[in-house]
């Protein structure tokens, strides 16, 4: 996978000197293990910065909203999806964008390795399937596919839909996954252990708003919980309001989630924020035989009307 | 609706209905039968905020 970064770099500089865009946004290396965060790359000596590892879970659609310049934007497949989405949303211009896309063998979770070691981690590296972790001096060895976020190990789509640049050879993609299972087990508890595991799920919830940051369907210049006038949700965190906010914002997002996984990776608490968008991918899939991101000539489901709309619970 | 049950809200409790300015009888009827279906359920007692406590 680290074999994409010369090629990213290679392009990155190519498009940059070439002029024909302005900026590349990228990832480069965070402060610390496993936290690589987006760079917006100008000048074409700046390009060394760049890297690609199993860390790029960030969804760098989040950073075109409203771009007017030029921009190369590195994409792997929930990316491309999100890039769809607001070219779809006119939140951007297709033809503003030069899109890299990388196929993706899925990131890993920080979490999840961190919660492996006793001692803080001092660095994570990779070679191919397996992940070196070093902590408290020892290094051990992990297979990737058992520490991937719960959304990469249920992607199936890792390659992007659309690109304009390809860093590496197409993957296959993962079938025959289970990608509901989840959601069919909360489905299957009764309204009062429904109600307690989420009660239970959102129970450390700061109010921080991460995950609605992080997510690039959120780009309201005004979020509903940041409205005072009038103030629709209200902005302690009692549980009721905190449920309040992730519900709506999740509605927010209904036909629109790719399920990047951006949320949970984002969440300070390691809430399962996701709980809430798959159930209603997965409605949207099994209702209107929706994924979102796919295609750019089809509108989505909640934008259309159709006669043969699902339209039972309207009594 | 769906998101809502499944985050635990009882069936039967939230319901839609598309009534015209016209049909005053359906909205009788559709008054009537979420009445008769809400007092089933009982009172709510999950999705409700509880008054803030002063001193």
């Amino acid at each position: 996978m680290s074999l994409y970064i010369d090629k990213i770099k290679e392009t990155a500089e190519r498009l940059l000197k070439d002029g024909s865009v302005d900026m590349v946004i990228g990832f480069r290396k965070g402060s610390v293990p496993m936290m690589n965060e987006p760079c917006f790359i100008q000048k074409p000596q700046e390009v060394h910065q760049l890297v690609w590892d199993s860390n790029c879970g960030i969804n760098l659609a989040n950073y075109l909203t409203d771009r007017k310049e030029k921009i190369a934007v590195v994409a792997k497949g929930c990316d491309s999806r999100n890039i769809v989405n607001h070219i779809v949303e006119n939140k951007i211009k297709r033809e503003k964008l030069v899109i890299i896309g990388v196929p993706c063998t899925g990131m890993i979770d920080k979490r999840k390795i961190a919660g492996m070691f006793d001692k803080p981690i001092d660095a994570v590296t990779e070679d191919g399937d397996i992940i070196l972790v070093t902590s408290a001096g020892k290094e051990t060895r992990l297979n990737k596919t058992d520490v991937l976020q719960e959304n990469c190990a249920l992607c199936i789509h890792r390659n992007p839909v659309i690109y304009d640049e390809l860093v590496g050879d197409l993957i296959e993609e993962q079938t025959g996954i289970d990608r509901y299972a989840e959601v069919r087990r909360v489905e299957a508890m009764s309204p009062q252990e429904k109600w307690q595991y989420f009660e239970d799920l959102l129970s450390p919830c700061i109010r921080c708003y991460a995950c609605r940051n992080a997510c690039p369907l959120c780009y309201c210049p005004t979020c509903f919980v940041d409205e005072s006038r009038p103030q629709w949700v209200g902005k302690s965190q009692d549980p009721i309001d905190t449920r309040t906010f992730h519900f709506l914002r999740a509605y927010h997002c209904a036909g629109r989630c790719t399920d990047c996984g951006a949320c949970e990776r984002a969440c300070p608490v390691g809430i399962k924020v996701r709980q809430f968008t798959s159930k209603l991918n997965r409605d949207c899939l099994e209702m209107f035989g929706w994924e979102a991101g796919l295609t750019l000539d089809q509108r989505p489901p909640l934008d259309t009307y159709k006669p043969n709309d699902p339209n039972d619970f309207i009594k | 609706m769906n998101l809502m049950e499944h985050m635990g809200i009882e069936p039967g409790r939230l319901q839609f209905s598309w009534i015209s300015s016209a049909e005053s009888t359906k909205f009788v009827e559709t008054v009537k039968s979420v009445t008769q279906a809400v007092k089933a359920i009982g009172p709510n007692t999950t999705y409700k905020k509880n008054p803030v406590k002063v001193a």
